[in-house]
């Protein structure tokens, strides 16, 4: 569990970070999500001790980073997959990372394997990597000391939808066995695949926070229904997409095509409406728009 | 924001149901492993590697110059001692100024001290690292410079002239382990790769000729040259008989010019956010 209490850091008089405050849930990956400058690398360079916070605190299963005997084994952290040594071989990283927490070289080809390189790809020095290779290389850092946390910053990046996809089945696997992950992201559908809970930060400050169904569900339309597995199946007939939600679903449509589909489906309703509030995409882009340089045309 | 009060998650497992990580033990960081590491960043990328390699290349270079050009008379353990001592004081800095810098000019640093955030106790491995690295090349050198006597003597048919004392040795020793640290110094000062070595060579070609040409034309500087001067100092250990003074001065010197400014480095590094 990571635990973040009004957590501020200022740059002389720009505040980069303002009393942050969320919590990383055991078992749940958590997803940090805000425009680029919001907030959220700094955050999580405080949280490694690489920046040292005006006030506020951060500790991680309990204790503060520094305090952890050798944090590589308790804790996994990736904030940027470009800042490997572009002269090294992937292969050769990932050994010293070993080296340096004290594992059996074995762990380096198994950790390998388990982030998808190969062993032609892992003989390679990292200028001639992709991008999704770094992050695979990465986040092999991340993992070899076998963590029970991890915090990684815009992981996503640079992955395509396949690599998306295995990064969401390995986080859920990691927090399915107990662990902790906070991931961060300026890019509301990548939150979307992998996190169970969101904070959403924007110019230094938590503007919401909460599970992603909760979340989520301020936008489209609540439908609620003893039988949602037979209205999620019309609805992805009619090209709806759908969320399950406790006792029902989220659907991506107005209410009245979505009450259209359950008529026709037979389906007895119990709830239907609109999810009212701004919702987490509005209230994303209009967090966005404001710090957009492009947006500000006025 | 939200109406929607629903506890959601499809499987949020309590610590309970997960519990199956097995207690482990977790080992600290020796130092021994922290130096191990450090060295082998030293070796393991194609410039490091040969940046060390360096070190044997240009010691048989220098050798063999020697035992080409040098007059008979010359061929002694001295003119192979400093032949081959005048590139070292080069290369040997700069494996220094690297050891630090490229921590960050390649941004390893993020993941360095994230895995051993005392950052006090990473420099310190490469303090070490950079002198047994120091150590072993000059242990190197002087064995390369006594094959090159042995071989330069017989082919130039003059007996093996072995002038060089183990004190004079040490000496010798002493100021390549002082332009490494230099070196170091840089490093962490500047903790860039090209603003250090650019800072090394004001230090070793720059101030030198700005102290000499001070002490040549102004005769109140001549006196205070040797205690400012860190070079002036320094070079001393090659060539001269060290005098209680002469050491004086050199403490002084780097006192000034690697001592203080080492430790607001040291202090930098400790301090400064790694980006």
């Amino acid at each position: 569990m990571i635990t973040v209490e009004s957590l501020t850091k200022q740059y002389g008089r720009f505040t980069a970070v303002d009393h942050v405050s969320f919590t990383a849930a055991t078992g749940r990956v958590t997803g940090f999500l805000g425009p680029n400058g919001a907030g959220k690398s700094t955050t999580m360079r405080i949280m490694v001790g690489l920046t040292r916070p005006s006030s506020g605190s951060v500790t991680i299963t309990g204790r503060d980073y520094r305090d952890l005997v050798n944090p590589g084994l308790e804790v996994g952290v990736l904030l940027d997959a470009s800042a490997q040594h572009a002269g090294r071989t992937g292969r050769e990283i990932l050994a010293i990372a070993a080296q340096t927490m004290g594992l059996p070289k074995s762990r380096v080809t198994d950790t390998l394997a388990r982030v998808g390189l190969t062993e032609s790809e892992a003989e390679r020095r990292v200028r001639n990597y992709s991008l999704g290779m770094r992050q695979r290389l990465g986040i092999a850092t991340a993992l070899i000391g076998d963590p029970q946390v991890l915090v990684l910053d815009e992981p996503a990046n640079g992955l395509d939808p396949a690599g998306i996809r295995w990064m969401r089945d390995l986080l859920r696997g990691f927090a399915d066995d107990g662990g902790t992950v906070l991931l961060s992201s300026h890019l509301l559908h990548e939150i979307e695949v992998i996190a169970d809970d969101i904070v959403v930060i924007g110019q230094g400050r938590i503007v919401a926070q909460g599970s992603k169904s909760e979340l989520l569900a301020a936008a489209g339309t609540l439908v609620r229904t003893t039988d949602a597995d037979r209205l999620a199946r019309a609805l992805h007939e009619a090209s709806v997409l759908t969320t399950p939600i406790d006792g029902g679903l989220r659907a991506d449509a107005d209410p009245e095509l979505v009450g259209e589909v359950a008529h026709r489906a037979d389906v007895v309703l119990r709830e239907l409406r609109a999810a009212d509030g701004a919702g987490l995409e509005e209230m994303f882009l209009e967090l966005t728009a404001e710090t957009a340089r492009e947006g500000a045309a006025a | 924001m939200s109406t929607t009060t629903v506890e959601t998650a499809p499987a949020a497992p309590s610590s309970g149901a997960h519990a199956a990580r097995p207690a482990r033990t977790i080992t600290p960081i020796s130092m021994t492993r922290l130096v191990g590491v450090e060295l082998r960043k030293m070796f393991d990328t194609r410039a490091g590697f040969w940046l060390m390699a360096s070190v044997g290349i240009v010691s048989v270079l220098a050798t063999a110059a020697v035992i080409l050009w040098a007059p008979d008379a010359a061929i002694n353990q001295g003119t192979f001692s400093s032949a081959i001592g005048m590139p070292l004081s080069v290369v040997l800095p700069v494996i220094a100024i690297l050891a630090v810098t490229g921590e960050y000019s390649q941004r390893t640093g993020l993941t360095t001290y994230t895995l051993v955030p005392w950052r006090g106790r990473v420099i310190g491995a490469k303090v070490v690292a950079t002198l047994l690295v120091g150590l072993v090349s000059m242990l190197l050198a002087l064995a390369i410079g006594a094959v090159g006597n042995v071989a330069g003597s017989a082919l130039a048919g003059v007996d093996t002239t072995w002038d060089v004392t183990l004190a004079q040795f040490a000496n010798i020793l002493l100021a390549s382990i002082l332009g490494m640290l230099i070196g170091f110094m840089l490093g962490v000062l500047f903790r860039s790769s090209p603003g250090a070595i650019v800072g090394y060579f004001v230090y070793s070609l720059v101030l030198p000729v700005a102290f000499g040409t001070l002490a040549a034309f102004q005769g109140w500087f001549r006196d205070l040259q040797p205690w400012v001067d860190v070079n002036f100092a320094s070079t001393r250990l090659y060539d001269t008989a060290m005098t209680a003074e002469y050491w004086q001065q050199l403490g002084v010197a780097t006192l000034i010019w690697l001592w203080i400014p080492l430790a607001l480095g040291v202090r930098a590094v400790l301090r400064a956010e790694v980006k």
